[in-house]
């Protein structure tokens, strides 16, 4: 399939410039300080066998590197002005967005999977071995991808709005931020607050986040997420076509 | 047909960027667009290949209209952007190896090759884009345009900024492609549409103001012809003018006269006639060309 075509010259392009090594390296360093070394967060100081300070921390760190994984996506592309050989292909544009999607993804993918020897390791240091919960983590782990998915989406729709890499990268923290965390925040405001609050804030990532977090699977958070990506895609797909209808 | 451009109209804020174009391009024809900068040279090519859409009117491409079918009609066209916009951090074989991935070409490994070396990339395929001089660069940008095989080849400025070497190889290749293939390619160099075009069109703040084959172009177009002689000895205007079909005659200094007459005769036997009458001896005869360069100027002012 032509997306393949997309995804895998994306994935190529990351390892042969030095992002994608960047960015893997950047996301462990940080992961083992948090998880080993700060006092504040470190498993050996709380004495707890869990990985609560790694699902805490990621996100904030993914607010940051995804969008700097994302950035180039489309903005390089309309920069160098090889976007018009792209969009003039026999591929459509949603084939386009999903290719470059799913290799963002797959970057983010990558710098989790060594994340997995800490909970070899966590599992080791319990007492009694092996005395954490599992399935917390797991579900924990689909929750970060969906955040990581939710990120992905809407660093690539900052990136189809401008031929400017730092404007995308700037436009899609800011973008992360809200979504992320500001509804926590605004529905504490008065106006929200005992009335409407809980709708207010189940519009925010970290609300369905947490939730996944807790190690219920629950099908409204999934269906959540996978709403935030889709929309976020299809904004990309029609941001893309703006040629098409812009006067 | 391959191309078949249908009353096409492009605005861009209520100013018409393409006015009601209609032109048709045949299998086995190169076609030069020609025009002065920003007449919407660009525009159309763009509209052909399906970047833009236009405002009114059709395009089809080897049947299949752009607006109803674009994936079947896009398939068929190879596209060279103006600037040759490229990925500079790409490999030669790379880029063009994801060139056929998204056309899904069979044998994509070999067409691969075959196209490094028909544009002639072969010590370069390993480069990266980015390191290569414009000529190579261009050459990529043919190849990524054929590899797919298309029945159509747009290509926007293709020799601008190729050095005279590079510019005759190009030009070399793009003749060579027009024999099995409908090519459409704009310049403003005007000796370009000559040495590679079979036919051209002149479009001019957006109209179409001619379309022809080269040669027809260039006397449809002045609607004369002027002869220049040069007698060893003295004439004078009055006896000139009665030679047959001259409609006027000027003098060039000395014993040279320039004498004009309408393109669909050739005066140049009853010049020479004409000295031979009067015992003049004629030094020399020749018949002026009009250039493209000309017409150009004549249809575009």
């Amino acid at each position: 399939m032509a997306m393949f075509a997309i995804y895998f010259k994306e994935i190529n392009s990351f390892f042969s410039s030095l992002i994608g090594y960047i960015v893997i390296g950047t996301f462990l360093v940080l992961m083992g300080l948090v998880m080993w070394v700060f006092p504040e967060y470190s498993v050996l100081d709380n004495n707890y066998a869990n990985l609560d300070a790694l699902f805490g921390v990621a996100p904030m760190i993914f607010l940051f590197l995804i969008p700097a994984v994302s950035m180039r996506t489309f903005a390089e592309e309309k920069q160098s002005g090889t976007i018009e050989l792209l969009v003039t292909r026999p591929i459509s544009d949603w084939q386009i967005v999903g290719g470059k999607f799913l290799a963002c993804l797959t970057l983010v993918v990558f710098s989790l999977l060594p994340t997995v020897f800490y909970y070899i390791t966590v599992y080791q240091l319990g007492a009694p071995q092996g005395n954490l919960d599992s399935g917390g983590i797991l579900g924990s782990y689909i929750g970060l991808l969906f955040l990581a998915g939710a990120f992905v989406a809407i660093g690539i729709f900052a990136s189809s709005l401008t031929n400017n890499q730092i404007v995308a990268f700037v436009l899609a923290t800011f973008l992360c931020f809200m979504t992320y965390m500001a509804f926590d925040s605004l529905s504490r405001l008065p106006i929200f607050f005992g009335k409407t609050d809980d709708i207010v804030q189940s519009i925010g990532i970290s609300y369905h986040y947490d939730s996944i977090s807790r190690g219920v699977l629950d099908s409204r958070d999934v269906v959540y997420f996978i709403s935030v990506i889709v929309l976020f895609l299809a904004a990309t797909v029609l941001s893309l076509g703006r040629r098409r209808w812009e006067k | 047909m391959s191309v078949k451009v249908h009353h096409l109209v492009k605005t861009f804020e209520a100013q018409h960027a393409v006015d009601d174009v209609s032109f048709e391009a045949h299998k086995g024809e190169v076609l030069g667009f020609l025009g002065p900068n920003g007449a919407g040279k660009t525009t159309t090519m763009k509209i052909i290949t399906g970047y833009l859409p236009q405002s009114a009117g059709q395009v089809e491409v080897c049947g299949f209209n752009i607006s109803e079918s674009p994936m079947e009609a896009r398939a068929r066209v190879g596209y060279l952007p103006e600037h040759n916009p490229l990925y500079r951090d790409m490999y030669v074989r790379e880029y063009l190896a994801f060139t056929a991935g998204m056309h899904q070409v069979r044998n994509a490994a070999k067409r691969v090759d075959e196209m490094v070396e028909r544009t002639g990339l072969t010590s370069h395929r390993h480069k990266l884009i980015g390191e290569l001089s414009k000529g190579y660069r261009q050459r990529v940008g043919l190849a990524q345009a054929m590899l797919h095989d298309p029945e159509v080849l747009i290509l926007d400025e293709p020799t601008s900024g190729l050095d005279p070497n590079q510019i005759i190889e190009i030009r070399q290749l793009i003749k060579d492609l027009g024999r099995e293939k409908t090519v459409i390619l704009s310049t403003h160099i005007l000796g370009e549409v000559e040495a590679v075009c079979d036919r051209a069109i002149i479009i001019n703040k957006g109209k179409l103001v001619a379309n022809a084959p080269i040669q027809e172009l260039k006397q449809q177009f002045t609607g004369q012809s002027i002869v220049t002689a040069e007698f060893a000895g003295k004439t004078d205007a009055g006896q000139l003018k009665k030679i047959r079909h001259v409609l006027a005659v000027q003098s060039l200094g000395g014993n040279t006269w320039q004498m004009t007459a309408s393109a669909e005769h050739d005066i140049r036997a009853d010049v020479f006639a004409f000295a031979v009458d009067n015992k003049l001896t004629l030094l020399e005869l020749h018949k002026e060309l009009f250039s493209v360069e000309d017409v150009f100027q004549q249809l575009t002012k």
